[in-house]
Order: structure tokens, then C-alpha cells, then sequence
């Protein structure tokens, strides 16, 4: 239920070339999220403001926004557990260019993704029987540690490093990259660790772990860069095997 | 910028440098209990091949490690080019050997 009291809400509007803090009173309820608030504005006040959701469970990764300065997945994010006194400032994700508004241009998010070879490599046709992976198999299991992941570039957005290297391939592909390396059924594991050892790749990281500390779905690309680092060492100076 | 060469590199020279770190500073306790003299030093080092060694491996394994890093730093914090920043690392890694590599010739075998 509502009562009397009112959040102050800032509200980035704009697009990459000029914007502002746009300054919104917003019902307070007992049980709001973010996005709630968001989608308040949208539907009360200004219906030319422009966000990008989907399912509103914490599924789909596309509501990430700063929020209070720290990146957020907005609809699983309740105002109590981000703001003390009643007030938000809601803006669209560092490290990703601006289209207008809280929306941001994903494209050089997933561009990395490709970048880091971060996709699955078949080894088999359509034709062919499934490869049985035991649930308990070692490398499904650290491969299982990362799976899920939702795209929602939250660690990209909490990544300094991405903001002072914007080249860097940045916590979330290079997470995926580790998925696949520990996913038997890739058949190009090399491949995968060739491109995250390039300049731009996972040897980058400072370990300063804010993909870690903000991750909504609470994963590790720290700990998997970490991973990476000692694989791309071992298979670039070693020709170790990839797995 | 920073490949698995570089990354090698850069470990592999805090690798170096932390075990002679701490033989350097415990060699100062030690040195110093006495009153600490130039004539002492040097009569310590002075013609001594393990000396040059010592201090020649810490010098350089200081070199390639702040030139990465400065080179790091340099590409975060400042707008300069990548051919820009590569000169201005060499200049900082052959400046860093040069005096150190001096310095550590003048205790020992000048």
C-alpha cells in the first residue's frame, strides 16, 4: 500500500551527445523495485521516457541501469535496499554508449563476446547421438559455476577496467570463454584461448573483483578470468592441452 | 595491451624481486646494529661477484616491472597513443636499467 511518502527520483534523459537529471516524485510503496518506480514515470508523468525491460523476474538481463551510481538489475532490486532516505538517481549503464535515456547500445557488449571466441564451437552434426556429461564430471562442474549467466552487463558496467580500457573484452564474455573451455562437447577450445590472450584479453584484469561484488546472480568472473589467466598461460607456453 | 607476454613478464619479476626485497631490508637491520658507515658497505661489496648479482638481478627485475606497470597506468589514466606509450615504457625501462645498473657497477667493481 502507499502512504504520504514520496521518492525523489533523478532520472537521466538524453542520448550519448547531451542529457540530464530530469527530478520526479514518486509514490513510495511497501514493496517496490526499481523498475517499478521507472515504469511509475513512464506511466504517470512522462511517457516519452525510454527503458528496456522484459520479464521482470531477473531472467531476461535486460533492466540493468545505474542505480545510486552502481549497477543494478532493476526489477529484482527493491528501493528499500538501495536507498536510506527516499531518494534514487537512475541512470543508463556505464561503459555502454548511450541510445537515449536508461537505454543503452548493447552492441559492443556481445560484439566482445564474438571477439573472445565466445561461442560454441559443434563437434558433432545434427545426425549424431548426444556426447553423455556426467553431472559430477569435473569440468561440467566448474562449467556448471558460470552457466548462468543473463547478459545483462551489470559487470561490464561495474568494470573500471572496461571504463579506463575500452577495448578489454570485459567480465562477461570473458566468463562465457571459461564456460567453453570446460564444456567437453567444445571442439575448439584453442581457439577460444588464443583470442582471450590477445592484447585486449583476460590478462587485463586487475582483480579488483566489482564483476564479482555485483553480479546479481551472485557468479564469479573474477575467480573464471583468474581461471583464464593460468590456462592462456599454460596453452600459449606450454601448448598444453586445452582441457 | 597487456597479453600473456607482458602478464609473464610482470609476474615473473614480482617473483624475483619479493625474496630480495626482503633479503634487503633484513640486511639493513643487520648492517646497521653497528653504526652504519660507507666504508663498511662498500667493504662489504666491493669485488663481490654475489653483490653484483644480487643487487644487478634486482635491478633489473625492477626495470621490467615498473615499465609494464607505468605502461598500464599510462594507457588507463592519459589519452596518449599506443605508439606513444610504448616509447615513453622503453625510455622508463632503459632509464630505470641504466642508473640502477650504474649504481649497483659503483659499489661493486668500479
Amino acid at each position: 500500500m502507499s502512504n504520504d511518502r514520496q521518492l525523489q527520483v533523478s532520472v537521466w534523459r538524453g542520448d550519448k551527445d547531451n542529457g540530464y537529471f530530469a527530478q520526479f516524485e514518486v509514490p513510495a510503496y511497501e514493496s517496490q523495485t526499481v523498475l517499478d518506480v521507472v515504469s511509475w514515470i513512464q506511466h504517470y508523468e512522462d511517457p516519452t521516457l525510454t527503458y528496456r525491460f522484459s520479464c521482470r523476474v531477473g531472467m531476461c538481463g535486460s533492466c540493468a541501469m545505474m542505480v545510486n551510481g552502481e549497477p543494478r538489475w532493476t526489477c529484482r532490486t527493491h528501493v528499500k535496499k538501495v536507498s536510506s532516505n527516499d531518494k534514487l538517481e537512475i541512470a543508463p549503464l556505464r561503459n555502454l554508449p548511450v541510445v537515449k535515456d536508461l537505454v543503452t547500445d548493447m552492441a559492443p557488449f556481445f560484439e566482445k563476446w564474438v571477439k573472445a571466441e565466445a561461442f560454441h564451437h559443434p563437434s558433432k552434426t545434427r545426425h549424431d547421438e548426444f556426447d553423455a556429461i556426467k553431472p559430477d564430471d569435473t569440468a561440467r562442474q566448474k562449467a556448471n559455476e558460470a552457466i548462468e549467466c543473463i547478459n545483462c552487463a551489470v559487470c561490464y558496467a561495474a568494470c573500471d577496467t572496461v571504463t579506463h580500457q575500452p577495448d578489454y573484452l570485459g567480465p562477461a564474455a570473458l566468463q562465457r570463454a571459461y564456460t567453453l573451455i570446460h564444456d567437453e562437447r567444445d571442439a575448439d577450445t584453442g581457439a577460444i584461448l588464443e583470442a582471450i590472450s590477445q592484447t585486449d584479453g583476460c590478462h587485463n584484469c586487475h582483480s579488483m573483483g566489482s564483476c564479482s561484488h555485483y553480479c546479481p546472480n551472485e557468479l564469479n568472473p573474477m575467480m573464471a578470468i583468474a581461471d583464464l589467466k593460468k590456462r592462456s598461460l599454460l596453452h600459449r607456453l606450454l601448448g598444453a592441452k586445452d582441457k | 595491451m597487456i597479453d600473456h607476454r607482458f602478464y609473464l613478464a610482470q609476474r615473473l619479476s614480482a617473483l624475483i624481486m619479493a625474496p630480495l626485497t626482503i633479503a634487503h631490508i633484513g640486511l639493513m637491520i643487520y648492517a646497521v646494529q653497528g653504526g652504519l658507515s660507507a666504508a663498511e658497505i662498500l667493504g662489504r661489496t666491493q669485488d663481490s661477484l654475489a653483490w653484483f648479482l644480487f643487487y644487478g638481478l634486482f635491478v633489473l627485475a625492477v626495470s621490467i616491472h615498473a615499465a609494464i606497470g607505468l605502461r598500464t597506468i599510462l594507457r588507463e589514466m592519459t589519452s596518449l597513443s599506443a605508439p606513444v606509450i610504448n616509447g615513453l615504457s622503453w625510455v622508463i625501462l632503459i632509464a630505470l636499467l641504466t642508473t640502477g645498473g650504474r649504481a649497483v657497477f659503483a659499489v661493486t667493481f668500479a
